[in-house]
C-alpha cells in the first residue's frame, strides 16, 4: 500500500494541509502536491480502470505522460473528464472521481473482459460486429457505446462558468521546457539579446535534475536553478511562464502554448486557461526525455511504476507506492531509484537487471549499500490481484521459467529513455535511430523548415538524446548558440560544469523474458491507456498490418492522449521483431499536436456569449430590439423578420405588415444593403464588364437594375445602380453581398484591369437607408418637408435626387422591391435613428408600419422579383430566370458571358423560372420537387422542377410560389405534382401537392402601383 | 441635425486593466488617388504632409493616415468632414481620384492605461505584433473576427477603429480583454 | 499557419489576415475563345507540388491583392510581389532558382 513518508518532499509544504475528495471520500494532502502524489500519500493505489478490459490501474508516471490516472475533476458546471492526476496541482476543495468503472472502482463488472482477453484481441471490433447487419442498431451499437469512451461527458445543459482568453505574442526564440537544458538555453539566448519566451508545463523550474542528484558548478542543481531563474527574471528580453505547455509547433514559426492560469488556484474572475498564439523565428525544444516501461507479464498492475516516476514521488512529494520495491531495469539510471528509496528509509529487496553485467558506478554504489543485484534476470510475472504482492523472477534470455518469488508491494521499472521529440516532429522534422541508446532522436539534417526554407526547431539536452546530465548542459549551450548565430545573435562564455554519476550502456530489452510464450505475451502491456499488449501488435503483424501507421490504427497503440509518449518505441520494436526488420526501417508514427490535450475553452477563447461572433448592427437596431422585432440572421446582420405586437403570431404580424404597406405606408430598415461608390474615367466601362446589362449608358440622376455574374456565368448578386455624375456610380448590392462584391470589384481592378482608371469605396455603413413604401409614401415625405420636388414628374420611377428631407441630409432613390410607390432614403448613419423616429412620427396618421424581411420577401414574390439565394444557388444563370431583358445583347463581353455560351448553359432543357399556384390554395413546401414519371438509376423518382420561393400571400389570399421547372415557361397552365415530407397517417407514401404553372408575377402585372 | 447625431457606441465606457471609452463621432474622409501626385493638394487642404507607409501625419485640425498605396484616411472634426471631402475633390480637379466623407461608416474607441497592460489588452485580440507598433503608425489588422485599425497616440493611449456595425462587438471584445484578473505582464 | 510579407504595405501578415485567391497569372479567355481555351482558363489547374505562384489579398489589412511564389511541399516562400504583372518578375525567378536550381518556369 502506498504511503506518505515521515519526512522529505522538496515541493510540498508539510506545515499546511489541503483537503480534497476522491470518489466522495475526504482526503488530505499538502500544498505543492499533485492530485497524484496526494492520492498516493493517502494510500490510494487504484485510481482508474483501463479502457478495454477494465483492469484496475494505478499511477505509472509522474507527469504529462501518465496513461492511467485520468479522473473526472470538479462537479456540475465545472465538471471535466479525463484530467491527469499527475498534472493536476492540489488545491483546497478539489473534487475528483475515478472513471471507467461500474459499479465501483474496487469492484468492476467489466473486469470480466480481462478474464477473457483472448476474446478482445486487436481488431476484435472490426471483425466481430459485422454480421448480421440487422444486429447493428439494437445489439452491437448499444454494446459498443456502453463500453467505449473514458470519463463522463459534461452535462450539455450546464454552461462552463469559467473564463478563457487568447494572447498573441511575437518573439525570436520560444523555449519549451524549464529543466536545466531549457534554463541554460534561455540564459544563452537572453544574454545574446534575443527576445525569448521560456515555457515550463509544470509549476516549478528545473525539471528532474534536482531529483537525480545532479550538481552544477559544484553546487546542488537546485541552487544553480534558482540562480538561473533569478538572472532570467532580471532580463527585459526574456519572458518566463510557468504552467504553460508548448502544445504544438506549426508552419512558419507558429507556436501554440497552453497556459493553465488558475487551475491550481481557482478564483472567480481570473481566466482559467489562456491560449498563446506565438510567432517566433526559432523554437528550442528542451523537452527532456521520457522513461519507457518494460514489457514483462503483469506490468500494468497497480504498484508497477516507472523508476524515474517513483524517484520523483519520493524526492519531490515525500510519498511512495510501497514499502518494499523491486527495481527492474536494463540500464544504470534506474539504480538511482533504488538509492533514493534507501535514502527515504524504504526497502529494496533486489534490483533485477536484464543485462549480463552491471558494473557501473551506480550498480556498485547499490551493492555497496547492501542491495542484492541480479543480472541477466527478468520478471516472469507479478503476483497480486489489485496490487503487487510479489514478483516472479526468471532468466531474461529464456521462456520465463520461474526461479524465485520475491515478496514486494511495488515495482520500479525502466526500459531506457526516449527523447521527447514531439515539437520537432509536429512540423515535419525527421528522426534518426540512435543505436546505442535505442531511441529516435532528431536528425539534424532534416529539420522542420520555415518560410525561408531554414530549419527553425532545435531539440536540446535530453530531447536531443543527450540523456546523461553531464552532457545535457553542454548540448543545450552548443545547440542554442548555433541557432542564435542563424538569427544573427552571438554569445560566448563558459558552459556550467555538471557533475553526475557516469552510466554504463543500456541494453535494449523489448520483451521480458526474451522468449516468452503466447500466454505471457498476452499479459505484457505496451499501451496502458488503450490496453494494447505485445500479443496484439504481433497479431496485427501476422494479419498483414506491416506499416506502423496501419498497426497503430488497427491496435490503437499510442492513440488518444498517449501520442506515443510511453508506448511508441516499445510498440515499434515489437512490430519490428515480428516483421524481422530493423526498427528504423519500420519507421515511426507521426506525432501530432497538441502534446497533451488542451481545453475546448482555451480554443474558443473569449468567443462566447455576446462576442461569440460579431453581430452587425444598423443605426436603427436599438429601435427594433425595443419594439418586438423577431430577428433572422442575414450574413452577420440580424434583420427584423417581423415586428410582433402583443398576442400576435409571426404569421399575423407579417400579414398585417404587408397589408399596411400595400394599402397605406410601410417602413423598412434597408441600411444593410451594400453601397459601393465606383468612380473614374473607366467606371462605366468597368460596370459594363461587371453587370450583364449596360451601365455606361445610364444618365446621371437615373437608376438601373443590374445582374452580376461570376466568370462561371452564374448569378452572384443583383441590385440597383445609380449614376451620381459623369464619372461616378453608386452600386447597391444585396445585404449579404457588400463585402463580397467590393472584394470582387477590387480583385478585377487590381489583378486584371489594373490600367483602368477606377476607384471604389465601400460606404455601406456610412448611411442608414430606409425604404418608405406604399400609397402614402410621398405624403409622409411631403409632410416632413423637403427642398426636393418629389413628384412623379420631377422624380420619376428609377431616378434619384439629393437634398434635405425633414432637415436631414438625404439621398432619395425611387426604387421599389415591393411593387408599391417607394422612396429609399439614405441619410448619414449618425442621423439614421433620428430620421427613423421622424418618419414614424410623421407617418402616424398614415398608420406607418415598420415591416420586416418576411413581408419584404412576400411582397417581392408577389411581384415575381427574384431573390439572390432563393432563386439562385450558385448554379443558376440569368437566362434560367427569364431575365434575358437584363442582359445586354450589344456588349462584346461581360463577366460570365463566355460561360453562358457553353453548351450546357444554352441547353433548352435547363429548368426555368415560373410561378406556381397550388390547386387547393395551400403553401407549397420550400425546396419541394416536382416529380416526373419513372425512376432514375438509383430507383428514385425522376424530377422535373423544384420550388425556390414559397409564401402565403395575404394580397392574393393564397399560397404563391416560384420554382424552376423543365421547359416551364412553355407549359403555362399545366399541373405538376410536388412532394411533401408529410407522411400519411399510416406511414405509407407521403402526400403530394398539385400546383399549376402560372406567370411569376402575381400582383399588379402592369406595374402601375410603383409608377405613380 | 447636430442634436440628433449619435455615434455607434453612444459614449460607452468600461474600466478594467485599462480604461476603454467611445471616442465619439469623428470626421473621416477617405481619399483614393495616386498619393505622390495628390500630395500637394492634400497639403493645401489639410496642412498635412502625405504620410509614408503606414504613418500618420499631423495637419491643421486634422490628421492624415496612410491606408494603402493609393488610399489615405483623413481624421478631423465630424462637422468639417463633408466640406473637407468637397475641398479635396475641388483641389484634385483634373486628377483621377475619389474623395468621400465616410465619417459615419466607422466607430472609434480610446484605450488609456499603463503602457504594459495597454499593449497586453490589445494583444489579446489581434495577431499584429503589438510590441513592435511605434507611436504614429496605424496598423490595419484583424480584431479577432473583424477588420480594424490600431495606433498609439502616446505610450498610455491607443485608438481603435472598426466599422460602425461591429462597434459593439469590438467594444465588448476589448472590455472582456481588459477585465480585471486577466493581467499578463508580457509587454 | 503561413505568413507573407505584403508587398503593398510591408506588413508580415498572418494567414488569418489574408484571403487566398488561387493560382496567379491566369490568362483570361472571354467571348470568342474556344471551348478548350475557356475550360482551361476556368477549371484546369496543374495543382503543382513544388513552386507555385498564387494570389493573396491582404483582406484584414491594406486590402490589396498581391502575388506570392511559394513551395507547396515545404511552404517556403520565395518572394511576394505586387499583382500588376502578367508573369513572375525576374527577381522572384532568380530567388526561386537560387533555392531550387532544377526548377524551370513551364
Amino acid at each position: 500500500m502506498s504511503l506518505r513518508l515521515p519526512d522529505g518532499g522538496r515541493l510540498i509544504d508539510r506545515s499546511q494541509t489541503v483537503s480534497f475528495t476522491f470518489n466522495g471520500k475526504q482526503l488530505n494532502g499538502h500544498p505543492g502536491d499533485t492530485l497524484a502524489s496526494a492520492l498516493m500519500g493517502a494510500g490510494r493505489t487504484i485510481l482508474g480502470r483501463s479502457f478495454k478490459y477494465h483492469r484496475p490501474r494505478g499511477l505509472v508516471a509522474s507527469g504529462a505522460e501518465e496513461p492511467n490516472a485520468l479522473v473526472n475533476l470538479g462537479q456540475g458546471k465545472t465538471h471535466e473528464p479525463n484530467q491527469r492526476a499527475t498534472t493536476t496541482e492540489l488545491f483546497d476543495g478539489l473534487t475528483a472521481t475515478s472513471q471507467n468503472h461500474w459499479p465501483s472502482l474496487e469492484w468492476d463488472i467489466g473486469e470480466v473482459n480481462a478474464l477473457i482477453p483472448r476474446f478482445l484481441p486487436a481488431g476484435f471490433y472490426y471483425k466481430t460486429f459485422i454480421h448480421p447487419r440487422a444486429f447493428w442498431k439494437h445489439v452491437f451499437e448499444p454494446f459498443i457505446r456502453q463500453s467505449a469512451g473514458l470519463g463522463k461527458a459534461p452535462d450539455p445543459k450546464q454552461t462552463d462558468p469559467d473564463r478563457y482568453e487568447q494572447f498573441y505574442a511575437h518573439t525570436e526564440v520560444v523555449i519549451a521546457g524549464g529543466g536545466i537544458a531549457g534554463l541554460q538555453a534561455a540564459l544563452e539566448a537572453g544574454r545574446a539579446g534575443a527576445r525569448v519566451i521560456l515555457c515550463e508545463q509544470t509549476g516549478h523550474w528545473g525539471g528532474r535534475a534536482p531529483v537525480d542528484g545532479v550538481e552544477v558548478d559544484g553546487k546542488p542543481a537546485e541552487a544553480w536553478i534558482n540562480d538561473a531563474v533569478q538572472e532570467l527574471e532580471a532580463m527585459e528580453n526574456v519572458h518566463l511562464r510557468l504552467r504553460t505547455m508548448v502544445a504544438g509547433v506549426y508552419d512558419h514559426g507558429y507556436v501554440i502554448a497552453y497556459e493553465r492560469v488558475s487551475d491550481h488556484a481557482p478564483a472567480s474572475d481570473i481566466p482559467r486557461h489562456r491560449l498563446w498564439r506565438i510567432r517566433t523565428a526559432r523554437v528550442i525544444a528542451a523537452t527532456g526525455a521520457l522513461e519507457r516501461p518494460l514489457s514483462f507479464p503483469g506490468n500494468d498492475k497497480p504498484g508497477v511504476m516507472l523508476a524515474s516516476a517513483m524517484r520523483d514521488y519520493v524526492v519531490n512529494w515525500g510519498v511512495a507506492p510501497g514499502a518494499r520495491t523491486v527495481v527492474v531495469t536494463n540500464n544504470d539510471d534506474a539504480y538511482r531509484t533504488a538509492l533514493a528509496l534507501l535514502d527515504a528509509g524504504l526497502a529494496v529487496p533486489c534490483i533485477v537487471d536484464a543485462r549480463p553485467r552491471a558494473e557501473g558506478a551506480l550498480p556498485q554504489q547499490a551493492r555497496a549499500r547492501g542491495i542484492r543485484v541480479l543480472t541477466a534476470t527478468g520478471i516472469a510475472g507479478v503476483k497480486g490481484l489489485r496490487g503487487v504482492v510479489a514478483v516472479q523472477l526468471c532468466a531474461q534470455d529464456g521462456p520465463g521459467t520461474v526461479t524465485e518469488d520475491v515478496v514486494c508491494d511495488a515495482v520500479a521499472m525502466s526500459g531506457g529513455w526516449s527523447p521527447v521529440v514531439h515539437l520537432w516532429s509536429h512540423c515535419g522534422g525527421k528522426l534518426t535511430w540512435d543505436q546505442d541508446g535505442a531511441f529516435f532522436r532528431p536528425d539534424p539534417d532534416r529539420p522542420p523548415t520555415d518560410q525561408h526554407g531554414e530549419g527553425f526547431v532545435a531539440c536540446v539536452g535530453a530531447a536531443d538524446g543527450a540523456l546523461i546530465a553531464t552532457s545535457t548542459m553542454e548540448n543545450a549551450s552548443i545547440k542554442t548558440r548555433k541557432m542564435l548565430s542563424e538569427i544573427g545573435k552571438m554569445v560566448s562564455g563558459s558552459v556550467p560544469a555538471v557533475t553526475a554519476a557516469t552510466e554504463a550502456p543500456m541494453r535494449p530489452v523489448w520483451m521480458m523474458p526474451a522468449t516468452a510464450g503466447p500466454k505471457k505475451r498476452a499479459k505484457m502491456w505496451l499501451d496502458f491507456q488503450n490496453d494494447v499488449k505485445v500479443s496484439d501488435v504481433q497479431l496485427a503483424a501476422r494479419e498483414g498490418f506491416e506499416s506502423v501507421e496501419h498497426t497503430k490504427r488497427y491496435t490503437t497503440l499510442g492513440m488518444a492522449t498517449d501520442q506515443g509518449k510511453l508506448s511508441n518505441i516499445n510498440g515499434l520494436a515489437i512490430l519490428a521483431q515480428a516483421l524481422d526488420e530493423d526498427i528504423p526501417r519500420v519507421g515511426t508514427t507521426t506525432f501530432r499536436p497538441p502534446y497533451t490535450p488542451i481545453s475546448m475553452g482555451a480554443i474558443a477563447g473569449e468567443a462566447r456569449g455576446t462576442i461569440f461572433q460579431p453581430l452587425r448592427r444598423t443605426p436603427i437596431q436599438g429601435w427594433h430590439e425595443a419594439n418586438g422585432a423577431h430577428f433572422e440572421p442575414v450574413g452577420h446582420w440580424r434583420r427584423p423578420y417581423c415586428f410582433r405586437r402583443k398576442g400576435e403570431s409571426h404569421r399575423a404580424a407579417v400579414n398585417r405588415e404587408i397589408t399596411a404597406t400595400r394599402t397605406s405606408l410601410g417602413l423598412l430598415d434597408a441600411s444593410t444593403l451594400g453601397k459601393i461608390v465606383v468612380k473614374g474615367p473607366d467606371a462605366g466601362r468597368f460596370l459594363d464588364m461587371l453587370y450583364t446589362g449596360m451601365m455606361s449608358s445610364l444618365k446621371p440622376g437615373r437608376c438601373r437594375y443590374g445582374l452580376m455574374c461570376n466568370e462561371n456565368g452564374f448569378l452572384m448578386d443583383d441590385g440597383v445602380v445609380a449614376r451620381l455624375d459623369d464619372d461616378s456610380f453608386l452600386v447597391h448590392t444585396t445585404t449579404g453581398g457588400a463585402d463580397r462584391i467590393h472584394a470582387h470589384m477590387e480583385d478585377w481592378l487590381q489583378t486584371e484591369w489594373w490600367d483602368w482608371q477606377v476607384y471604389t469605396a465601400n460606404i455601406t455603413e456610412a448611411f442608414a437607408q430606409i425604404a418608405v413604401v406604399g400609397p402614402k409614401a410621398r405624403a409622409v415625405l411631403d409632410k416632413l418637408g423637403s427642398d426636393l420636388d418629389l413628384s412623379n414628374a420631377a422624380l420619376p420611377f428609377m431616378s434619384w435626387a439629393e437634398g434635405k428631407i425633414g432637415g436631414f441630409d438625404a439621398r432619395v432613390f425611387r426604387i421599389s422591391f415591393s411593387g408599391e410607390l417607394s422612396f429609399e432614403v439614405a441619410v448619414p448613419a449618425s442621423q439614421g435613428r433620428a430620421f427613423w423616429d421622424a418618419l414614424l412620427a410623421a407617418g402616424a396618421e398614415f398608420d406607418a408600419t415598420p415591416y420586416g424581411t418576411e413581408a419584404l420577401h412576400v411582397m417581392r414574390a408577389e411581384k415575381g422579383f427574384i431573390m439572390i439565394g432563393d432563386e439562385t444557388d450558385g448554379t443558376v444563370i440569368p437566362q434560367d430566370l427569364g431575365l434575358d431583358w437584363a442582359i445586354s445583347k450589344k456588349k462584346p463581353d461581360y463577366l460570365g458571358k463566355r460561360a453562358q455560351e457553353r453548351p450546357h448553359m444554352t441547353s433548352p432543357d435547363r429548368w426555368k423560372l415560373v410561378g406556381l399556384e397550388t390547386l387547393d390554395g395551400s403553401v407549397l413546401p420550400d425546396g419541394s420537387y416536382a416529380v416526373a414519371p419513372g425512376t432514375n438509376a438509383n430507383g428514385q423518382r425522376n424530377t422535373q422542377g423544384r420550388v425556390t420561393s414559397t409564401y402565403f400571400s395575404p394580397t392574393m389570399g393564397r399560397g404563391i410560389a416560384m420554382g424552376l421547372v423543365l421547359h416551364g415557361p412553355d407549359r403555362m397552365g399545366e399541373v405538376l405534382e410536388f412532394n411533401t415530407t408529410k407522411a400519411s397517417p399510416k406511414g405509407e407514401t407521403p402526400k403530394t401537392v398539385m400546383a399549376r404553372i402560372v406567370s411569376p408575377v402575381f400582383h399588379d402585372p402592369e406595374g402601375e402601383k410603383q409608377n405613380v | 441635425m447636430s442634436d440628433a447625431t449619435v455615434s455607434a457606441l453612444k459614449g460607452a465606457e468600461a474600466r478594467g486593466l485599462v480604461t476603454l471609452r467611445d471616442a465619439g463621432l469623428t470626421g473621416m474622409v477617405t481619399l483614393r488617388a495616386d498619393l505622390a501626385t495628390a500630395a500637394r493638394a492634400v497639403k493645401r487642404v489639410t496642412g498635412a504632409d502625405m504620410p509614408g507607409l503606414r504613418r500618420i501625419t499631423q495637419g491643421q485640425g486634422c490628421r492624415v493616415a496612410w491606408m494603402s498605396p493609393d488610399e489615405i484616411l483623413i481624421l478631423c472634426e465630424h462637422a468639417t468632414a463633408r466640406k473637407l471631402a468637397f475641398d479635396l475633390t475641388e483641389a484634385l480637379t483634373g486628377q483621377h481620384h475619389l474623395a468621400l466623407d465616410v465619417s459615419d461608416a466607422r466607430a472609434m474607441m480610446a484605450l488609456t492605461g499603463e503602457p504594459g497592460p495597454l499593449r497586453d489588452v490589445l494583444a489579446k485580440i489581434t495577431p499584429a505584433d503589438i510590441a513592435a507598433l511605434p507611436l504614429g503608425e496605424m496598423r490595419r489588422t484583424r480584431l479577432q473576427q473583424v477588420a480594424g485599425a490600431i495606433w498609439f497616440e502616446t505610450e498610455t493611449e491607443a485608438r481603435v477603429i472598426c466599422f460602425r456595425s461591429v462597434a459593439t462587438y469590438v467594444f465588448d471584445l476589448l472590455a472582456m480583454s481588459a477585465r480585471e484578473g486577466g493581467a499578463i505582464g508580457y509587454h | 499557419m503561413l505568413t507573407f510579407r505584403c508587398p503593398c504595405c510591408g506588413i508580415d501578415a498572418c494567414e488569418t489576415e489574408l484571403a487566398p485567391g488561387g493560382e496567379a497569372h491566369l490568362k483570361r479567355f472571354g467571348p470568342g475563345s474556344s471551348d478548350d481555351e475557356f475550360e482551361g482558363y476556368l477549371f484546369l489547374r496543374p495543382n503543382v507540388r513544388g513552386v507555385h505562384f498564387e494570389r493573396w489579398r491582404h483582406a484584414m489589412g491594406c486590402g490589396k491583392w498581391f502575388l506570392a511564389a511559394r513551395c507547396t511541399a515545404t511552404l517556403e516562400v520565395f518572394g511576394t510581389y505586387p499583382a500588376q504583372v502578367s508573369a513572375p518578375p525576374p527577381d522572384i525567378l532568380a530567388a526561386i532558382r537560387a533555392k531550387r536550381p532544377d526548377w524551370s518556369l513551364t
